[in-house]
């Protein structure tokens, strides 16, 4: 059980969350082709080690929050608003 | 018959209360222990060894250890619904009146007539299932699995509901200290005393772990000291001393999950305590102090009753007072069991003969031989004598020649100890091998996180566990903040010790148990090698090895070690498999807690549950929220209620609570546009005071969901979506706004609880609300026109009515404040007294919205499109929206796609069902094609039978055939009729009345 530090609420517990997927794809802009709408909703990579991940705070602020979370450890690295500037560890 | 004298207590001093003398039961015999005495301990005292049949060759067998990694020593406890299978003698506290039972025999452990298995072994061995069981296939369920399930197994569990309370707590600390023996206890002293908030956790009910009799620490006793630092403990206002605790999984971020047996030990757990307590822990750092455990000797027949670890052997001597035989010959490769010896001959017990598989001899074995005990030098055991006891111990010189026979009653063995690596390992750490104690130790003694102290990584002297349990707590502490006080570490004497020797497996020609819970043997990990399976995760589930419910901890680092002697590698080369949460069985109570029945989610109650409940209302459950089903009258039955409010709507007027129905506020310059975006259909028009239905898709273009917004200003919207989506449209709405389009002007909150709803429908509501409200607000035809919208003011505070029809017929939905909606409920009831109206519930809605032909849940299945619904025309095509680029896929536009029609039977008086698939030929039935499925059907009074929608290739252009309904579970073959979806009034007459 993780604690995630959400940019809003502070340190939560990872009951309060739900996570909601890759957060490295981003939305075609609206009228973007089918093919562009295609690879945004089927297709994703598989890493292993780091991830941007959105976590949805329902149990709290109801915020998306981004999420940099090893999938090889299970680590959580840092956590930013949408948009926002997400760290990762050197390297990564 | 009655109880019996306890002919193997020592009068010895130990832990039990001689004054408190316990009966039980084991096996429908009393039997006499003390207060303090585990069932395995009683049971020994009683001079019973045989407590069990083992899982596969029903061998007798007896307790082999006396704590929790117990593998043979399964019984069942207590009797009817408390009825608990597996569970372990040594960990059983006696309390008065305990029944236990022996488990997997048949019919009594004595004479367990399934021991045959014995003779069809040399077919049982490792992969016995793939081999022997693999064909034909066809005998696989009915014929070999009922046999395996039959021979094989353990305890039965309990089938009536569990009784018992179960609960959950969080606990919060500095520093948690898993392991109340000499380390642990010595570093909770230390990171006590700092002023840190520590938890001190052991599993078993009294602390001190490993520490025996004649050990000395600080200059008293062992026990001593052990109460003393208990009391310190106490005395420290953050910190908590808990036993009968077991913390059984490590989690991220240091959490950790225990249990705690609140009432195990009980006859009867009181009523205010639950009988297991689950605890989820947070620490901020961890120390390990989990022990080690002793290893067995691997020979023939090396588990017979009697034969138990040299630890064992010690702790039911000194804690228990319980001889474990009368001539007790040892066998070992270290140092230890010499401390056995001692602990024998102090209790005046013979020991026959010390078997010390090392050449050199040891300062602790020249001591022994100074007590007159005999001392074998590189001896080895051969094989153990007896059924259901043991009698005797062939002894062998390591070149396999036979050396003699010793007649004993009980044969302390070890192996050596190997650190309980149960939790280290859950955290990741991969163990590395130590040659020079030959065991395995955690790769990392110490990370961020997790501190180990004492023999859990290879600190196995007394006085070093101290010294290093102190120094860890002290350094967790001083890291986290705290000051360590000026305090020594406890110390002992020095003990001498000289090296341990490698001792796996003694040669033999006979069943050498390695894995006593699961009947591995030595043989069946040499088979598994030469047939290929000689990795050590291959090795483990071919044989099984370590899968059995004690996880392997008495057995796996002799499997491993045979194994690498096999192919000729090192141990290490061989590798090591990971332990996994729970270390220790987990009662599944325990993971539920209170979270069972009704308390498994909340209950949600709409506003005026109360006058559903006082018109005699059967619920119905729609997620969490309870809904009114239906209003029986008095000897009405539920499909005549359905037909009876159904009927009265269509023709007079009905109430129905809609409040369940997800709401959705929005506000900010650019709603309309987020709207826009997010439904097929177009918002920017829609008119202050207007409601508009509204789908929405998913992005891969499948219907997501429905319902009526309404623009109550020009910059304010109320959606509403169904009951079911309700919380996931919200997400979905909060995902375009903060992820995607942020920088919308667009605001929003779920409002489902703070506004509640009424559908009042048929051809009376607009009478009944002008009855109800027409001194606040003018509704009629012209001022509230169809699909009209207004707020007005009511007692002090704002409502909204909405012309909005689900039913067909004339209809509004009343919205009011949460707190006024029983108030509203019994206006509107009181307004249309006069109309007779009725109350109608989920059911009736139902009917009236299939007989209307409008798609509900059962048509919004996940996999439907607009154009499947007959929505087609309501895409824009002025506009892009979510969902729109990949509805536009081929598949998704496929013109034989199964499209929405309606249905009615051929023959009126037949029923139809929910599910069937429409068929247009059922001759061969191996080639049946779906051409579509019925999604909902009602009994129709306004039709006057039984109708249904469903979706079938053609769709509309079907409309005047008959096709089959075929419903498989019941066999049921209907010929239907197709036809349009709208019913009733289908050129909308009523709605705009």
């Amino acid at each position: 059980m993780h604690r995630i530090k959400c940019p809003f609420c502070g340190e939560r517990d990872e009951a309060e969350f739900v996570y909601q997927g890759d957060a490295s794809v981003s939305h075609p802009p609206l009228g973007a082709s089918t093919d562009d709408f295609y690879r945004y909703v089927y297709v994703r990579d598989n890493p292993k080690g780091w991830h941007r991940e959105w976590w949805h705070h329902v149990g709290g602020c109801r915020m998306w929050v981004q999420v940099a979370r090893n999938t090889l450890t299970h680590e959580i690295y840092a956590t930013a608003p949408p948009f926002k500037r997400l760290d990762f560890p050197e390297g990564a | 018959m009655g109880a019996r004298k306890q002919p193997y207590r020592l009068d010895t001093s130990a832990s039990i209360q001689r004054n408190k003398p316990i009966r039980f039961r084991f096996d429908s015999r009393s039997y006499t222990g003390f207060e303090g005495d585990t069932l395995a301990s009683a049971l020994l005292a009683n001079g019973k060894h045989l407590m069990a049949r083992s899982f596969k060759y029903h061998r007798p067998r007896g307790v082999l250890t006396a704590s929790s990694e117990e593998p043979n020593a399964l019984v069942e406890l207590r009797t009817g619904a408390f009825r608990e299978p597996n569970t372990r003698a040594t960990m059983i506290e006696l309390f008065d009146g305990l029944v236990a039972k022996s488990q997997n025999r048949f019919p009594s452990l004595t004479v367990d007539l399934l021991a045959v298995n014995q003779l069809f072994s040399r077919f049982m061995g490792a992969g016995f299932y793939y081999k022997t069981f693999m064909w034909p296939p066809s005998f696989w369920e009915p014929v070999y699995e009922k046999l395996i399930r039959r021979a094989a197994g353990l305890g039965r569990a309990a089938v009536l509901p569990d009784p018992d309370r179960y609960e959950h707590a969080h606990l919060h600390c500095d520093v948690l200290i898993v392991g109340g023996g000499a380390a642990g206890l010595s570093a909770a002293l230390s990171a006590g005393r700092s002023g840190a908030r520590v938890i001190l956790a052991e599993e078993m009910p009294h602390l001190g772990g490993a520490l025996s009799k004649a050990d000395a620490i600080d200059n008293c006793s062992a026990s001593e000291w052990v109460r003393k630092t208990r009391e310190d403990l106490d005395s420290l206002p953050e910190t908590k001393v808990k036993t009968r605790f077991c913390v059984f999984g490590c989690y991220d971020d240091n959490t950790f999950a225990a249990v705690e047996r609140v009432g195990d030990h009980l006859a009867t757990t009181p009523k205010h305590l639950p009988r297991q307590r689950l605890c989820t822990i947070r620490a901020r750092k961890v120390i390990l102090a989990t022990g080690a455990l002793e290893r067995p000797v691997v020979f023939d027949d090396n588990d017979i009753p009697g034969v138990m670890l040299s630890s064992a052997v010690r702790c039911y001597v000194d804690r228990f007072a319980v001889a474990p035989g009368r001539n007790v010959a040892i066998v070992t490769n270290n140092d230890d069991a010499y401390r056995t010896a001692f602990a024998l001959l102090d209790a005046g017990i013979s020991v026959p003969v010390i078997a010390d598989a090392r050449l050199v001899p040891s300062a602790l074995s020249q001591r022994a031989e100074g007590f007159g005990i005999r001392i074998e030098r590189a001896m080895l055991p051969q094989r153990a004598h007896g059924i259901h006891r043991v009698h005797a111990l062939s002894l062998q010189r390591p070149d396999g020649a036979f050396a003699e026979r010793v007649v004993c009653d009980c044969i302390a063995i070890s192996g050596g100890y190997s650190p309980n690596l149960s939790l280290v390992s859950q955290k990741g750490d991969r163990p590395r091998w130590r040659e020079d104690i030959l065991a395995f130790v955690p790769e990392k003694s110490e990370t961020e996180s997790t501190s180990c102290a004492g023999a859990c990584h290879g600190v196995f002297d007394l006085n070093a566990c101290l010294q290093d349990g102190f120094d860890t707590g002290e350094r967790v502490a001083r890291d986290l903040g705290f000051d360590a006080d000026a305090h020594a570490s406890p110390t002992a004497p020095d003990r001498e010790a000289s090296a341990i020797e490698p001792l796996w497996h003694c040669p033999g020609k006979g069943k050498a148990f390695v894995d006593m819970q699961n009947d591995v043997t030595a043989d069946d990990i040499h088979l598994a090698n030469r047939e290929g399976y000689n990795s050590v995760e291959h090795l483990k589930r071919y044989t099984t090895l370590g899968m059995a419910t004690d996880q392997g901890r008495t057995s796996n680092v002799n499997g491993l070690a045979i194994l690498a002697l096999a192919r000729g590698k090192k141990i290490p080369e061989v590798g090591t498999t990971r332990y996994r949460p729970p270390a220790v069985p987990v009662t599944i109570g325990a993971f539920a807690g209170h979270e069972q029945g009704k308390n498994f989610q909340p209950t949600r109650r709409t506003a005026m549950h109360a006058c559903h409940e006082r018109l005699g209302a059967v619920f119905v459950e729609a997620g969490q929220w309870m809904r009114p089903r239906y209003y029986p009258a008095p000897g009405e039955d539920m499909d005549a209620a359905i037909l009876r409010e159904a009927d009265l709507v269509r023709k007079s007027v009905g109430i129905c609570d809609v409040s369940t129905l997800g709401k959705v506020e929005l506000f900010g310059e650019d709603a309309s546009e987020f709207l826009n975006r997010l439904y097929i259909n177009g918002w920017s028009r829609l008119a202050i005071g207007k409601a508009r239905y509204g789908l929405m898709l998913r992005e891969d273009g499948v219907v997501f969901d429905d319902g009526t917004t309404s623009r109550l200003d020009s910059n304010h919207f109320l959606m509403t979506t169904t009951t079911a989506n309700a919380a996931a449209v919200l997400a979905h709405m909060e995902k375009y706004a903060q992820t995607i389009w942020s920088d919308m002007d667009v605001h929003f909150c779920s409002v489902t609880e703070q506004w509640c709803g009424v559908s009042v429908a048929g051809p009376r509501a607009r009478d009944t609300l002008e009855a109800a409200f027409g001194d606040a607000i003018d509704i009629s035809n012209g001022a509230l026109p169809f699909m009209g919208v207004r707020e007005f003011a009511w007692h002090g505070t704002t409502a909204r009515i909405f012309r909005i029809s689900f039913s067909g017929e004339l209809a509004y939905e009343v919205n009011v404040p949460w707190g006024y909606g029983e108030a509203a409920w019994e206006r509107i009831m009181d307004a249309g007294r006069a109309h007779k109206i009725i109350p109608y519930g989920t059911e009736a809605l139902g009917v009236l919205r299939i007989e209307k032909g409008h798609v509900a849940g059962s048509e919004l299945d996940g996999r439907t499109t607009a154009t499947d619904m007959g929505l087609g025309s309501m895409l824009s095509d002025k506009k892009p929206f979510v969902g729109l680029p990949l509805s536009k896929r081929e598949g998704m536009t496929d013109p034989n796609r199964p499209a929405l029609v309606g249905i009615k039977p051929t023959d009126r008086e037949q029923r139809l069902r929910g599910g069937a698939h429409f068929v247009a030929d059922i001759a061969n039935k191996d080639e049946i094609k779906s051409l579509g499925w019925v999604s909902s059907v009602a009994e129709s009074p306004a039709v006057g039978c039984w109708i249904g929608l469903g979706y079938i290739q053609g769709g509309k252009s079907r409309i005047g055939e008959k096709v089959i309904a075929w419903y498989p579970l019941k066999e049921e073959m209907i010929e239907v009729e197709i036809c349009d979806p709208v019913f009733v009034d289908p050129k909308g007459e009523r709605l705009h009345g």
